[in-house]
């Protein structure tokens, strides 16, 4: 008995393998990149399924009074346009299908995650790296579309002495350049190290019940953290998914209103 | 002999490495702090200044997830 739940616990305290990507599905070769249907694809195509379900769900039998679902919706829009509205004005909410899928996408993804053996896909750079690229060519194509080359005002605030410019503009350069790094990273970072954090004080309460003798009056401890630990997680889900599309909307404002 | 003392400086590496978390931390409590103190001071004033709270917050995480980035990098790279 004791030799399986330390088999157990074993498993349980290697808090890397969530985050392992498991071929599902063979899918053959195109060209000559070998393709697999893999949980990262599965978990993502779930979140994208859940929140088409959800509002198309609540969009499509619309009432005065709304029901359960369709405030839900309401709310979520609500939520996502007044965002928009504080940050970039009015003007920015002709980003705001944009904004909306982003933040639900994530939101999704982070809270689905959540439940135990599921893979987290915004815990991997591959995800996330492109979801932050794809804001920053939004950024730069729109700020260009919109205000040829003054969008370059952006890297020139204004009202500074003249030579103070030959450092002031590189560090602007650098400092916009870094932005898809940062956005990616903080995504990814966060929701890595909340995870690991939850499989190391579930592995703790395992090991710690399966060491027997004194050690299992400490186990409750490492479990209740664990619970305590998946509360905090619940808020970072939502919080860095707001944080993602709220810098959207301040990378946005910037392509609207370059001049500062 | 000499992989294993290459194995164990990367573990200290790594750990050294994610030292630079604890400003990251100082940041974001300071920036927690100084919300919480001045919305006290003056209610009404608070939920305008959310978005710059969650703001300021990202960014000054931000840089402490570098630091654990680098401890991974070291770690599993």
């Amino acid at each position: 008995m004791l030799e399986k739940f330390r088999g157990v616990g074993q498993v349980a305290i290697d808090p890397i393998h969530q985050f392992q990507v498991q071929k599902w599905l063979d899918l053959g070769t195109f060209g000559n990149q070998h393709l697999y249907f893999t949980n990262a694809t599965g978990f993502m195509l779930l979140s994208s399924a859940l929140i088409v379900l959800l509002f198309g769900y609540a969009a499509s039998r619309g009432k005065i009074v709304p029901s359960r679902i369709q405030s839900i919706g309401e709310l979520g829009y609500g939520f996502i346009a007044d965002m928009i509205r504080s940050i970039a004005g009015e003007e920015g909410l002709k980003f705001f299908p944009f904004v909306f899928t982003l933040f639900f996408f994530i939101f999704a993804a982070n809270v689905l995650g959540l439940v135990p053996y599921a893979f987290t896909t915004t815990s991997h750079i591959a995800v996330t790296l492109p979801l932050a690229l794809l804001v920053i060519s939004v950024v730069i194509i729109y700020g260009f579309y919109k205000n040829g080359f003054r969008f370059l005002k952006l890297f020139m605030p204004s009202g500074a002495p003249w030579w103070v410019y030959f450092l002031l503009i590189p560090i602007e350069v650098i400092s916009f350049l870094v932005r898809p790094l940062t956005l990616s990273l903080r995504l990814f970072g966060n929701m890595l190290a909340g995870h690991i954090v939850l499989k190391l004080f579930a592995g703790f309460a395992v090991s710690l019940f399966a060491a027997g003798g004194m050690y299992i009056l400490l186990a409750p401890l490492a479990f209740v953290m664990g619970v305590v630990m998946n509360a905090l997680e619940f808020l970072v889900a939502g919080l860095q998914a707001y944080i993602f599309a709220m810098l959207t909307c301040v990378y946005i404002n910037d392509a609207l209103h370059p001049a500062h | 002999m000499d992989g294993n003392i290459v194995e164990g400086l990367k573990l200290v590496g790594a750990g050294l490495a994610a030292i630079g978390m604890n400003g990251a931390a100082i940041g974001v409590g300071r920036i927690f702090a100084s919300y919480i103190e001045a919305a006290m001071r003056n209610p009404s004033a608070a939920p305008s200044q959310t978005g710059n709270l969650f703001v300021g917050m990202a960014l000054a995480e931000a840089m402490g997830i570098f630091s654990l980035v680098i401890a991974m990098i070291i770690l599993f790279g």
